[in-house]
Protein backbone atom coordinates (compact mmCIF):
# COMPACT_ATOMS: atom_id res chain seq x y z
CA UNK A 1 0.00 0.00 0.00
CA UNK A 2 2.74 2.18 0.82
CA UNK A 3 4.29 1.35 -2.43
CA UNK A 4 1.02 1.92 -4.67
CA UNK A 5 1.33 5.33 -2.49
CA UNK A 6 4.87 6.25 -3.37
CA UNK A 7 4.44 4.99 -7.29
CA UNK A 8 1.51 7.70 -7.02
CA UNK A 9 3.73 10.59 -5.66
CA UNK A 10 6.36 9.70 -7.89
CA UNK A 11 3.44 9.78 -11.22
CA UNK A 12 1.95 13.18 -9.86
CA UNK A 13 5.72 14.17 -9.17
CA UNK A 14 6.62 13.21 -12.91
CA UNK A 15 3.47 14.45 -14.18
CA UNK A 16 3.95 18.23 -12.53
CA UNK A 17 8.17 18.14 -14.17
CA UNK A 18 6.50 17.43 -17.57
CA UNK A 19 4.31 19.62 -17.17
CA UNK A 20 6.66 22.61 -16.71
CA UNK A 21 8.34 21.41 -19.39
CA UNK A 22 5.48 21.07 -21.83
CA UNK A 23 4.89 24.24 -20.88
CA UNK A 24 7.82 26.02 -22.75
CA UNK A 25 7.50 24.32 -26.23
CA UNK A 26 10.67 26.57 -26.92
CA UNK A 27 12.67 23.84 -24.80
CA UNK A 28 12.80 20.86 -26.70
CA UNK A 29 13.21 17.99 -24.51
CA UNK A 30 16.64 16.02 -24.95
CA UNK A 31 16.40 11.97 -26.75
CA UNK A 32 17.53 9.59 -23.52
CA UNK A 33 19.14 7.74 -26.28
CA UNK A 34 21.62 10.70 -27.82
CA UNK A 35 22.19 11.42 -23.80
CA UNK A 36 23.23 7.60 -23.37
CA UNK A 37 25.41 7.20 -26.51
CA UNK A 38 26.98 10.57 -25.11
CA UNK A 39 27.81 9.90 -22.13
CA UNK A 40 29.65 6.48 -22.83
CA UNK A 41 31.32 8.41 -25.86
CA UNK A 42 33.00 10.69 -23.25
CA UNK A 43 33.76 7.74 -21.17
CA UNK A 44 35.55 5.93 -24.27
CA UNK A 45 37.64 9.32 -25.18
CA UNK A 46 38.58 9.87 -21.24
CA UNK A 47 39.73 5.92 -21.94
CA UNK A 48 41.69 6.76 -25.06
CA UNK A 49 43.96 9.39 -22.69
CA UNK A 50 43.97 7.39 -19.79
CA UNK A 51 45.21 4.59 -20.05
CA UNK A 52 45.42 4.50 -23.90
CA UNK A 53 47.85 7.32 -24.61
CA UNK A 54 49.78 6.85 -21.48
CA UNK A 55 50.62 3.17 -21.96
CA UNK A 56 51.04 4.08 -26.33
CA UNK A 57 53.76 6.66 -25.26
CA UNK A 58 55.31 4.91 -22.30
CA UNK A 59 56.01 1.79 -24.07
CA UNK A 60 58.22 3.70 -26.93
CA UNK A 61 60.47 4.98 -24.26
CA UNK A 62 63.14 3.11 -22.39
CA UNK A 63 62.58 1.79 -18.60
CA UNK A 64 63.59 4.34 -16.77
CA UNK A 65 61.45 7.20 -18.20
CA UNK A 66 58.32 4.56 -18.73
CA UNK A 67 56.85 6.78 -15.11
CA UNK A 68 57.26 10.06 -16.69
CA UNK A 69 55.50 9.91 -19.80
CA UNK A 70 52.65 8.31 -17.60
CA UNK A 71 52.62 10.88 -15.27
CA UNK A 72 52.71 13.72 -17.59
CA UNK A 73 49.90 12.23 -19.30
CA UNK A 74 47.66 11.89 -16.30
CA UNK A 75 48.56 15.04 -14.76
CA UNK A 76 48.35 16.82 -18.07
CA UNK A 77 44.62 15.06 -18.39
CA UNK A 78 43.59 16.32 -14.58
CA UNK A 79 44.91 19.68 -15.19
CA UNK A 80 43.10 20.80 -18.05
CA UNK A 81 39.97 18.72 -17.15
CA UNK A 82 39.46 22.07 -14.57
CA UNK A 83 40.85 24.63 -16.50
CA UNK A 84 38.31 23.52 -19.31
CA UNK A 85 35.66 23.91 -16.85
CA UNK A 86 37.23 27.13 -14.85
CA UNK A 87 37.31 29.25 -18.42
CA UNK A 88 38.30 26.66 -21.58
CA UNK A 89 34.70 26.03 -22.18
CA UNK A 90 33.68 29.50 -22.44
CA UNK A 91 36.70 30.99 -24.08
CA UNK A 92 36.07 28.03 -26.79
CA UNK A 93 32.07 27.30 -27.07
CA UNK A 94 30.59 31.16 -26.31
CA UNK A 95 30.04 33.46 -28.97
CA UNK A 96 33.35 36.33 -28.77
CA UNK A 97 34.72 37.55 -32.06
CA UNK A 98 36.16 35.05 -34.29
CA UNK A 99 39.24 33.65 -32.93
CA UNK A 100 38.11 33.57 -29.11
CA UNK A 101 34.79 33.20 -27.33
CA UNK A 102 33.73 35.04 -24.16
CA UNK A 103 33.81 34.83 -21.12
CA UNK A 104 30.10 34.28 -20.05
CA UNK A 105 30.21 30.86 -19.20
CA UNK A 106 33.52 31.45 -17.23
CA UNK A 107 33.17 29.20 -13.89
CA UNK A 108 30.66 27.65 -15.90
CA UNK A 109 28.36 30.23 -15.05
CA UNK A 110 24.57 29.88 -15.65
CA UNK A 111 24.46 26.39 -16.64
CA UNK A 112 22.67 24.00 -14.63
CA UNK A 113 20.95 20.42 -15.79
CA UNK A 114 18.22 22.27 -17.71
CA UNK A 115 20.69 24.02 -19.90
CA UNK A 116 20.69 22.16 -23.34
CA UNK A 117 23.47 22.74 -25.98
CA UNK A 118 22.46 22.16 -30.08
CA UNK A 119 22.94 19.39 -31.99
CA UNK A 120 24.01 19.03 -36.02
CA UNK A 121 20.07 18.31 -36.20
CA UNK A 122 17.30 21.21 -36.30
CA UNK A 123 15.40 20.96 -32.77
CA UNK A 124 17.68 18.28 -31.43
CA UNK A 125 19.44 19.16 -28.72
CA UNK A 126 21.36 17.44 -25.43
CA UNK A 127 21.97 18.83 -21.92
CA UNK A 128 24.78 21.47 -21.71
CA UNK A 129 26.79 19.54 -18.91
CA UNK A 130 27.70 16.57 -21.10
CA UNK A 131 28.52 18.66 -24.15
CA UNK A 132 30.71 20.14 -21.42
CA UNK A 133 31.98 16.73 -20.22
CA UNK A 134 32.41 15.63 -23.69
CA UNK A 135 34.62 18.48 -25.00
CA UNK A 136 36.51 18.19 -22.23
CA UNK A 137 38.04 14.90 -22.95
CA UNK A 138 39.03 16.52 -26.29
CA UNK A 139 41.10 19.27 -24.47
CA UNK A 140 42.49 16.85 -22.59
CA UNK A 141 43.84 14.80 -25.42
CA UNK A 142 45.84 17.63 -27.36
CA UNK A 143 47.46 18.64 -25.47
CA UNK A 144 48.68 15.16 -23.82
CA UNK A 145 49.37 14.23 -27.31
CA UNK A 146 52.59 16.89 -27.80
CA UNK A 147 54.78 15.29 -24.84
CA UNK A 148 55.67 12.96 -27.03
CA UNK A 149 57.97 14.92 -29.57
CA UNK A 150 60.15 15.64 -26.68
CA UNK A 151 60.11 12.43 -24.11
CA UNK A 152 62.85 11.32 -21.91
CA UNK A 153 64.27 15.06 -21.66
CA UNK A 154 61.51 17.71 -20.32
CA UNK A 155 60.86 18.76 -16.95
CA UNK A 156 58.20 17.85 -15.79
CA UNK A 157 57.62 21.60 -14.23
CA UNK A 158 57.79 22.88 -17.59
CA UNK A 159 55.73 20.41 -19.23
CA UNK A 160 52.92 21.78 -16.97
CA UNK A 161 54.03 25.28 -17.32
CA UNK A 162 53.71 25.21 -20.95
CA UNK A 163 50.51 23.03 -21.48
CA UNK A 164 48.79 25.91 -19.24
CA UNK A 165 50.04 28.30 -21.81
CA UNK A 166 49.30 26.37 -24.93
CA UNK A 167 46.02 24.77 -24.04
CA UNK A 168 44.71 28.47 -23.22
CA UNK A 169 46.59 30.92 -26.58
CA UNK A 170 46.05 27.56 -28.90
CA UNK A 171 43.82 25.43 -27.81
CA UNK A 172 41.09 27.23 -26.97
CA UNK A 173 41.39 29.53 -30.07
CA UNK A 174 41.43 26.88 -32.54
CA UNK A 175 38.81 25.15 -31.01
CA UNK A 176 36.69 27.98 -31.16
CA UNK A 177 37.95 29.18 -34.74
CA UNK A 178 36.75 25.58 -36.25
CA UNK A 179 33.69 24.05 -34.16
CA UNK A 180 32.16 27.07 -32.66
CA UNK A 181 28.97 28.14 -34.59
CA UNK A 182 25.37 28.87 -33.48
CA UNK A 183 23.77 25.80 -33.74
CA UNK A 184 21.70 24.44 -36.68
CA UNK A 185 18.15 26.21 -35.80
CA UNK A 186 19.74 29.55 -36.01
CA UNK A 187 19.98 28.58 -40.10
CA UNK A 188 16.33 29.59 -40.90
CA UNK A 189 16.67 31.35 -43.84
CA UNK A 190 19.58 33.15 -45.99
CA UNK A 191 19.72 35.93 -44.10
CA UNK A 192 19.86 34.28 -41.05
CA UNK A 193 21.93 32.12 -41.98
CA UNK A 194 24.14 35.04 -42.67
CA UNK A 195 23.94 36.45 -39.39
CA UNK A 196 24.17 33.85 -37.34
CA UNK A 197 27.68 32.46 -39.69
CA UNK A 198 28.97 35.80 -39.21
CA UNK A 199 29.18 35.11 -35.15
CA UNK A 200 30.90 31.56 -35.77
CA UNK A 201 34.65 30.57 -35.92
CA UNK A 202 37.28 32.31 -37.99
CA UNK A 203 37.58 28.61 -39.85
CA UNK A 204 33.92 27.09 -39.68
CA UNK A 205 33.15 30.60 -41.61
CA UNK A 206 35.62 30.03 -44.43
CA UNK A 207 33.94 26.60 -44.85
CA UNK A 208 36.36 24.31 -43.59
CA UNK A 209 35.25 21.18 -42.39
CA UNK A 210 36.45 19.48 -39.22
CA UNK A 211 34.25 16.65 -37.75
CA UNK A 212 35.98 15.30 -34.71
CA UNK A 213 39.23 17.50 -34.74
CA UNK A 214 42.30 16.92 -37.72
CA UNK A 215 42.85 20.30 -37.17
CA UNK A 216 42.14 21.81 -33.95
CA UNK A 217 43.44 17.90 -32.08
CA UNK A 218 46.33 16.89 -34.49
CA UNK A 219 48.04 19.47 -36.24
CA UNK A 220 47.72 21.49 -33.63
CA UNK A 221 49.02 19.11 -31.46
CA UNK A 222 51.44 17.68 -34.22
CA UNK A 223 53.47 21.35 -34.92
CA UNK A 224 53.73 22.11 -31.30
CA UNK A 225 55.48 18.85 -30.95
CA UNK A 226 57.63 19.64 -33.53
CA UNK A 227 58.67 23.25 -32.52
CA UNK A 228 58.86 21.74 -29.10
CA UNK A 229 61.01 19.04 -29.87
CA UNK A 230 63.64 21.38 -32.05
CA UNK A 231 63.80 23.85 -29.64
CA UNK A 232 64.53 21.48 -26.27
CA UNK A 233 66.80 19.37 -28.54
CA UNK A 234 68.23 15.81 -29.47
CA UNK A 235 68.25 13.58 -26.51
CA UNK A 236 71.77 12.89 -25.55
CA UNK A 237 73.21 9.70 -27.97
CA UNK A 238 70.48 10.07 -30.00
CA UNK A 239 71.51 8.11 -33.38
CA UNK A 240 74.71 6.72 -31.19
CA UNK A 241 72.67 4.38 -28.30
CA UNK A 242 70.12 2.10 -28.34
CA UNK A 243 66.81 4.43 -27.73
CA UNK A 244 64.54 0.88 -28.70
CA UNK A 245 61.08 0.73 -27.04
CA UNK A 246 61.27 -0.93 -23.75
CA UNK A 247 58.05 -2.79 -24.67
CA UNK A 248 55.90 -3.02 -28.19
CA UNK A 249 53.56 -5.14 -26.50
CA UNK A 250 52.18 -1.98 -23.71
CA UNK A 251 52.45 0.03 -27.02
CA UNK A 252 50.55 -2.17 -29.14
CA UNK A 253 47.97 -2.29 -25.61
CA UNK A 254 48.00 1.44 -25.87
CA UNK A 255 47.34 1.84 -29.71
CA UNK A 256 43.80 -0.59 -29.37
CA UNK A 257 42.86 1.35 -26.65
CA UNK A 258 43.13 4.67 -28.65
CA UNK A 259 41.19 2.50 -31.82
CA UNK A 260 38.87 1.49 -29.38
CA UNK A 261 38.11 4.95 -27.48
CA UNK A 262 38.39 6.61 -31.01
CA UNK A 263 34.87 5.45 -31.47
CA UNK A 264 33.72 7.64 -29.08
CA UNK A 265 36.07 10.59 -30.06
CA UNK A 266 34.37 10.24 -33.86
CA UNK A 267 31.14 9.05 -33.72
CA UNK A 268 30.81 10.75 -30.43
CA UNK A 269 31.56 13.94 -31.73
CA UNK A 270 28.00 13.91 -33.70
CA UNK A 271 26.74 14.62 -30.54
CA UNK A 272 23.20 12.31 -31.53
CA UNK A 273 22.98 8.49 -31.99
CA UNK A 274 21.50 8.13 -35.25
CA UNK A 275 22.24 7.38 -39.11
CA UNK A 276 25.04 9.59 -39.63
CA UNK A 277 27.09 8.10 -35.77
CA UNK A 278 26.51 5.11 -37.37
CA UNK A 279 28.74 5.72 -41.08
CA UNK A 280 31.36 7.47 -38.69
CA UNK A 281 31.57 4.55 -36.73
CA UNK A 282 32.23 2.31 -39.56
CA UNK A 283 34.13 4.90 -41.39
CA UNK A 284 36.13 5.14 -38.42
CA UNK A 285 36.64 1.58 -38.18
CA UNK A 286 38.06 0.60 -41.80
CA UNK A 287 40.23 3.53 -42.15
CA UNK A 288 42.35 2.57 -39.12
CA UNK A 289 42.34 -1.00 -40.35
CA UNK A 290 43.62 -0.03 -43.72
CA UNK A 291 46.36 2.27 -42.85
CA UNK A 292 47.56 -0.31 -40.91
CA UNK A 293 47.45 -3.03 -43.46
CA UNK A 294 49.26 -0.11 -45.39
CA UNK A 295 51.76 0.89 -43.02
CA UNK A 296 52.88 -2.55 -42.30
CA UNK A 297 53.09 -3.51 -45.64
CA UNK A 298 55.26 -0.50 -46.34
CA UNK A 299 57.41 -1.36 -43.63
CA UNK A 300 57.74 -5.23 -45.15
CA UNK A 301 58.59 -4.12 -48.59
CA UNK A 302 60.79 -1.27 -47.90
CA UNK A 303 62.60 -2.95 -44.53
CA UNK A 304 61.91 -6.80 -45.29
CA UNK A 305 59.96 -7.13 -42.12
CA UNK A 306 56.43 -5.94 -40.50
CA UNK A 307 56.65 -5.00 -37.11
CA UNK A 308 54.24 -4.77 -34.16
CA UNK A 309 55.56 -0.91 -33.74
CA UNK A 310 54.60 -0.70 -37.04
CA UNK A 311 50.87 -2.02 -37.02
CA UNK A 312 50.26 0.02 -33.59
CA UNK A 313 51.64 3.46 -35.17
CA UNK A 314 49.86 2.43 -38.73
CA UNK A 315 46.37 2.37 -36.75
CA UNK A 316 47.06 5.58 -35.20
CA UNK A 317 48.19 7.49 -38.19
CA UNK A 318 44.74 5.49 -39.83
CA UNK A 319 42.52 7.01 -36.77
CA UNK A 320 43.89 10.79 -36.99
CA UNK A 321 43.49 11.24 -40.79
CA UNK A 322 39.96 9.81 -40.24
CA UNK A 323 39.20 12.20 -37.67
CA UNK A 324 38.14 15.21 -39.93
CA UNK A 325 36.71 13.15 -42.59
CA UNK A 326 34.42 10.75 -40.61
CA UNK A 327 31.36 12.52 -40.82
CA UNK A 328 31.31 13.08 -44.87
CA UNK A 329 33.44 10.26 -46.03
CA UNK A 330 31.73 6.80 -47.39
CA UNK A 331 33.83 3.69 -46.25
CA UNK A 332 35.33 3.68 -49.64
CA UNK A 333 36.75 6.69 -49.19
CA UNK A 334 37.81 6.15 -45.81
CA UNK A 335 39.28 2.73 -46.39
CA UNK A 336 41.33 4.97 -49.40
CA UNK A 337 42.60 8.05 -46.80
CA UNK A 338 43.67 5.39 -44.51
CA UNK A 339 46.14 3.63 -47.01
CA UNK A 340 47.15 6.84 -48.13
CA UNK A 341 47.77 7.84 -44.24
CA UNK A 342 49.50 4.90 -43.05
CA UNK A 343 51.81 4.81 -46.10
CA UNK A 344 52.55 8.65 -45.82
CA UNK A 345 53.25 8.82 -42.59
CA UNK A 346 55.52 5.71 -42.25
CA UNK A 347 57.54 7.44 -44.64
CA UNK A 348 57.47 10.16 -42.68
CA UNK A 349 59.10 9.13 -39.92
CA UNK A 350 61.48 7.13 -41.13
CA UNK A 351 62.92 8.93 -44.35
CA UNK A 352 61.66 12.38 -43.84
CA UNK A 353 62.24 12.46 -40.07
CA UNK A 354 66.30 11.43 -41.02
CA UNK A 355 66.51 13.84 -43.87
CA UNK A 356 65.63 17.09 -41.55
CA UNK A 357 67.40 15.14 -38.25
CA UNK A 358 64.74 16.41 -35.40
CA UNK A 359 64.37 14.20 -32.38
CA UNK A 360 60.64 13.67 -32.35
CA UNK A 361 60.98 10.81 -30.08
CA UNK A 362 57.93 9.37 -30.50
CA UNK A 363 56.90 11.10 -33.83
CA UNK A 364 54.23 13.72 -32.72
CA UNK A 365 54.47 15.29 -35.91
CA UNK A 366 55.36 12.44 -38.01
CA UNK A 367 52.11 10.78 -37.01
CA UNK A 368 49.65 13.37 -35.83
CA UNK A 369 50.68 16.13 -37.76
CA UNK A 370 51.47 14.39 -41.14
CA UNK A 371 48.02 12.03 -40.42
CA UNK A 372 46.08 15.48 -39.83
CA UNK A 373 47.27 16.95 -42.63
CA UNK A 374 46.35 14.14 -44.51
CA UNK A 375 42.91 13.88 -43.11
CA UNK A 376 41.97 17.55 -43.26
CA UNK A 377 43.15 18.09 -46.97
CA UNK A 378 41.82 14.60 -48.11
CA UNK A 379 38.51 15.50 -46.28
CA UNK A 380 37.79 17.45 -49.21
CA UNK A 381 38.30 14.92 -52.10
CA UNK A 382 36.12 11.91 -50.03
CA UNK A 383 33.54 14.27 -48.82
CA UNK A 384 32.59 14.28 -52.43
CA UNK A 385 28.96 12.91 -52.91
CA UNK A 386 30.57 11.71 -56.91
CA UNK A 387 32.93 9.35 -54.93
CA UNK A 388 30.64 7.80 -52.06
CA UNK A 389 30.93 10.72 -49.79
CA UNK A 390 27.67 12.13 -47.81
CA UNK A 391 28.74 15.49 -49.09
CA UNK A 392 27.87 19.01 -47.05
CA UNK A 393 24.15 19.66 -45.14
CA UNK A 394 22.87 22.88 -46.37
CA UNK A 395 20.61 23.97 -43.33
CA UNK A 396 19.16 26.10 -44.97
CA UNK A 397 17.50 24.33 -47.75
CA UNK A 398 17.56 21.47 -44.77
CA UNK A 399 19.03 18.71 -47.56
CA UNK A 400 22.61 17.87 -48.82
CA UNK A 401 24.08 20.94 -50.84
CA UNK A 402 25.91 21.27 -53.73
CA UNK A 403 29.74 20.38 -53.56
CA UNK A 404 32.69 21.63 -54.92
CA UNK A 405 35.74 19.60 -54.67
CA UNK A 406 37.76 22.89 -55.29
CA UNK A 407 36.53 25.43 -53.26
CA UNK A 408 36.32 22.67 -50.18
CA UNK A 409 39.95 22.19 -50.77
CA UNK A 410 40.89 25.65 -50.52
CA UNK A 411 38.91 25.93 -47.41
CA UNK A 412 40.60 23.28 -46.25
CA UNK A 413 43.95 24.52 -46.33
CA UNK A 414 42.51 27.93 -44.59
CA UNK A 415 42.21 25.10 -41.69
CA UNK A 416 45.65 23.40 -42.41
CA UNK A 417 47.51 26.81 -42.65
CA UNK A 418 45.91 28.74 -39.85
CA UNK A 419 46.48 25.80 -37.35
CA UNK A 420 50.31 25.02 -38.12
CA UNK A 421 50.93 28.60 -37.89
CA UNK A 422 48.94 29.73 -35.12
CA UNK A 423 50.01 26.77 -32.74
CA UNK A 424 53.33 26.56 -34.39
CA UNK A 425 53.65 30.98 -33.13
CA UNK A 426 52.50 30.06 -30.12
CA UNK A 427 54.33 26.77 -29.20
CA UNK A 428 57.58 28.83 -29.84
CA UNK A 429 56.76 31.35 -27.60
CA UNK A 430 55.60 29.04 -24.87
CA UNK A 431 58.49 26.94 -25.46
CA UNK A 432 61.36 30.53 -25.01
CA UNK A 433 58.60 31.53 -21.83
CA UNK A 434 59.35 28.62 -20.32
CA UNK A 435 62.32 28.13 -20.65
CA UNK A 436 63.47 31.16 -19.14
CA UNK A 437 61.29 30.81 -16.29
CA UNK A 438 62.03 27.23 -15.00
CA UNK A 439 64.09 25.76 -18.11
CA UNK A 440 63.12 23.35 -20.81
CA UNK A 441 65.58 20.54 -20.35
CA UNK A 442 66.77 17.89 -17.34
CA UNK A 443 70.31 18.17 -16.53
CA UNK A 444 72.91 15.51 -18.79
CA UNK A 445 72.85 13.54 -15.19
CA UNK A 446 69.26 13.36 -15.01
CA UNK A 447 68.50 12.75 -18.03
CA UNK A 448 71.52 9.87 -18.11
CA UNK A 449 69.98 8.17 -14.70
CA UNK A 450 65.89 8.56 -16.40
CA UNK A 451 63.46 11.00 -15.20
CA UNK A 452 61.47 8.50 -13.26
CA UNK A 453 63.50 8.66 -10.19
CA UNK A 454 64.95 12.03 -10.48
CA UNK A 455 61.96 13.73 -11.40
CA UNK A 456 59.38 11.59 -9.42
CA UNK A 457 61.48 9.20 -7.09
CA UNK A 458 59.88 6.16 -8.46
CA UNK A 459 60.86 2.95 -10.48
CA UNK A 460 58.04 1.65 -13.19
CA UNK A 461 59.21 -1.70 -12.80
CA UNK A 462 61.05 -3.52 -9.67
CA UNK A 463 62.25 -7.06 -11.17
CA UNK B 1 89.76 -30.87 -10.12
CA UNK B 2 88.98 -28.73 -12.72
CA UNK B 3 86.16 -26.32 -13.58
CA UNK B 4 84.46 -26.17 -16.92
CA UNK B 5 82.45 -23.26 -17.78
CA UNK B 6 80.58 -23.59 -20.80
CA UNK B 7 78.63 -21.15 -22.86
CA UNK B 8 75.33 -22.54 -24.25
CA UNK B 9 72.26 -21.67 -26.07
CA UNK B 10 69.58 -21.12 -23.50
CA UNK B 11 67.11 -23.47 -25.00
CA UNK B 12 69.40 -26.48 -24.71
CA UNK B 13 70.07 -25.85 -20.84
CA UNK B 14 67.55 -28.91 -19.76
CA UNK B 15 69.34 -31.54 -22.31
CA UNK B 16 72.60 -30.73 -20.85
CA UNK B 17 71.74 -30.71 -17.17
CA UNK B 18 70.28 -33.98 -17.55
CA UNK B 19 73.01 -35.45 -19.64
CA UNK B 20 75.46 -33.93 -16.75
CA UNK B 21 73.13 -35.70 -14.29
CA UNK B 22 73.40 -38.98 -16.35
CA UNK B 23 76.84 -38.85 -15.58
CA UNK B 24 77.34 -38.38 -12.00
CA UNK B 25 77.73 -34.82 -11.83
CA UNK B 26 76.14 -33.99 -8.26
CA UNK B 27 75.45 -29.95 -8.99
CA UNK B 28 76.00 -26.77 -11.21
CA UNK B 29 76.00 -23.46 -10.95
CA UNK B 30 73.94 -21.27 -14.21
CA UNK B 31 74.33 -17.70 -14.79
CA UNK B 32 71.99 -16.13 -17.60
CA UNK B 33 74.35 -13.92 -19.70
CA UNK B 34 75.06 -12.25 -22.82
CA UNK B 35 77.90 -12.10 -25.46
CA UNK B 36 79.04 -12.49 -28.73
CA UNK B 37 81.04 -14.45 -30.94
CA UNK B 38 81.06 -15.58 -34.48
CA UNK B 39 77.48 -15.61 -34.45
CA UNK B 40 77.42 -11.93 -33.61
CA UNK B 41 74.10 -10.09 -33.33
CA UNK B 42 71.20 -9.30 -35.03
CA UNK B 43 69.73 -5.85 -35.81
CA UNK B 44 66.24 -4.23 -34.62
CA UNK B 45 64.30 -1.74 -36.79
CA UNK B 46 61.98 0.68 -34.94
CA UNK B 47 60.32 3.39 -37.00
CA UNK B 48 62.68 3.56 -39.38
CA UNK B 49 65.64 3.75 -36.49
CA UNK B 50 67.98 0.98 -36.64
CA UNK B 51 69.90 -0.22 -33.84
CA UNK B 52 72.41 -3.41 -33.83
CA UNK B 53 72.42 -5.95 -31.17
CA UNK B 54 75.57 -7.48 -30.35
CA UNK B 55 75.15 -9.17 -27.82
CA UNK B 56 73.28 -12.39 -27.73
CA UNK B 57 71.78 -14.07 -24.79
CA UNK B 58 73.47 -17.25 -23.54
CA UNK B 59 73.93 -19.06 -20.59
CA UNK B 60 76.98 -19.66 -18.71
CA UNK B 61 76.97 -23.17 -17.26
CA UNK B 62 79.79 -23.79 -14.36
CA UNK B 63 80.86 -26.86 -13.45
CA UNK B 64 83.47 -28.10 -11.04
CA UNK B 65 84.45 -31.61 -11.54
CA UNK B 66 87.23 -34.76 -10.46
CA UNK B 67 90.18 -35.44 -12.34
CA UNK B 68 88.12 -38.31 -13.57
CA UNK B 69 85.20 -36.93 -13.95
CA UNK B 70 86.19 -34.48 -16.50
CA UNK B 71 85.69 -36.64 -19.90
CA UNK B 72 82.59 -37.87 -18.84
CA UNK B 73 81.10 -34.34 -18.16
CA UNK B 74 82.90 -32.90 -21.24
CA UNK B 75 81.42 -35.19 -23.93
CA UNK B 76 77.61 -35.05 -21.86
CA UNK B 77 78.06 -31.44 -22.57
CA UNK B 78 79.91 -31.44 -26.31
CA UNK B 79 77.41 -33.24 -27.37
CA UNK B 80 74.12 -32.62 -25.69
CA UNK B 81 74.45 -28.57 -26.67
CA UNK B 82 75.59 -29.26 -29.96
CA UNK B 83 73.28 -28.30 -32.79
CA UNK B 84 75.78 -28.07 -35.73
CA UNK B 85 75.01 -24.21 -36.15
CA UNK B 86 76.99 -21.22 -35.77
CA UNK B 87 76.47 -20.12 -31.97
CA UNK B 88 76.56 -23.43 -30.26
CA UNK B 89 78.61 -22.24 -27.63
CA UNK B 90 82.20 -23.16 -26.15
CA UNK B 91 83.33 -24.75 -23.32
CA UNK B 92 86.54 -23.85 -21.38
CA UNK B 93 88.48 -26.39 -18.87
CA UNK B 94 90.68 -24.36 -15.89
CA UNK B 95 92.42 -25.86 -13.21
CA UNK B 96 90.69 -25.75 -10.08
CA UNK B 97 93.14 -24.98 -6.64
CA UNK B 98 90.71 -26.05 -3.98
CA UNK B 99 87.19 -26.63 -3.24
CA UNK B 100 85.63 -26.33 0.47
CA UNK B 101 81.46 -27.70 1.24
CA UNK B 102 80.65 -24.95 3.72
CA UNK B 103 78.09 -26.77 5.75
CA UNK B 104 81.02 -29.52 6.65
CA UNK B 105 84.21 -27.88 5.97
CA UNK B 106 84.77 -30.83 3.63
CA UNK B 107 87.87 -30.07 0.97
CA UNK B 108 89.53 -31.18 -2.21
CA UNK B 109 87.42 -34.14 -3.71
CA UNK B 110 85.38 -34.83 -0.59
CA UNK B 111 84.21 -31.65 -1.03
CA UNK B 112 82.69 -32.21 -5.05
Amino acid sequence: MKRMFSTLMLFLLAMGHAGITLADPATPTPDKGDVAWLIVATVLVTLMVIPGLALFYGGMVRAKNMLSLLMQVFVIFSLTAVLWVLYGYSIAFTEGNAFFGGFDKVFLKGVTPESMAATFSKGVVIPEYIYIAFQLTFSCITPALIVGAFAERVKFSAVLLFIIFWYTFAYLPMAHMVWYWAGPDAYTSAEAASAAGATAGFLFQKGALDFAGGTVVHINAGIAGLIGCILVGKRIGFGKESMAPHSVTLTMVGASLLWVGWFGFNAGSNLEANGTTAMVFLNTMVATAAATLAWVGAEWIMRGKPSMLGGASGAVAGLVAITPACGWSGPMGAIVLGLVAGSVCFWSVTSMKRAFGYDDSLDVFGVHGIGGIIGALGTAIVAAPALGGAGVYDYVANAVGEYDMKTQFISQLWGVGVALVWSGTISWIGFKLVDILVGLRVTEETERQGLDTTEHGETAYHM
Amino acid sequence: MKLVTAILKPFKLDDVREALSEAGIAGITVTEVKGFGRQKGHTELYRGAEYVVDFLPKIKLEVAVSDAQLDAALDAIATTANTGKIGDGKIFVTDLEQVIRIRTGETGPDAL
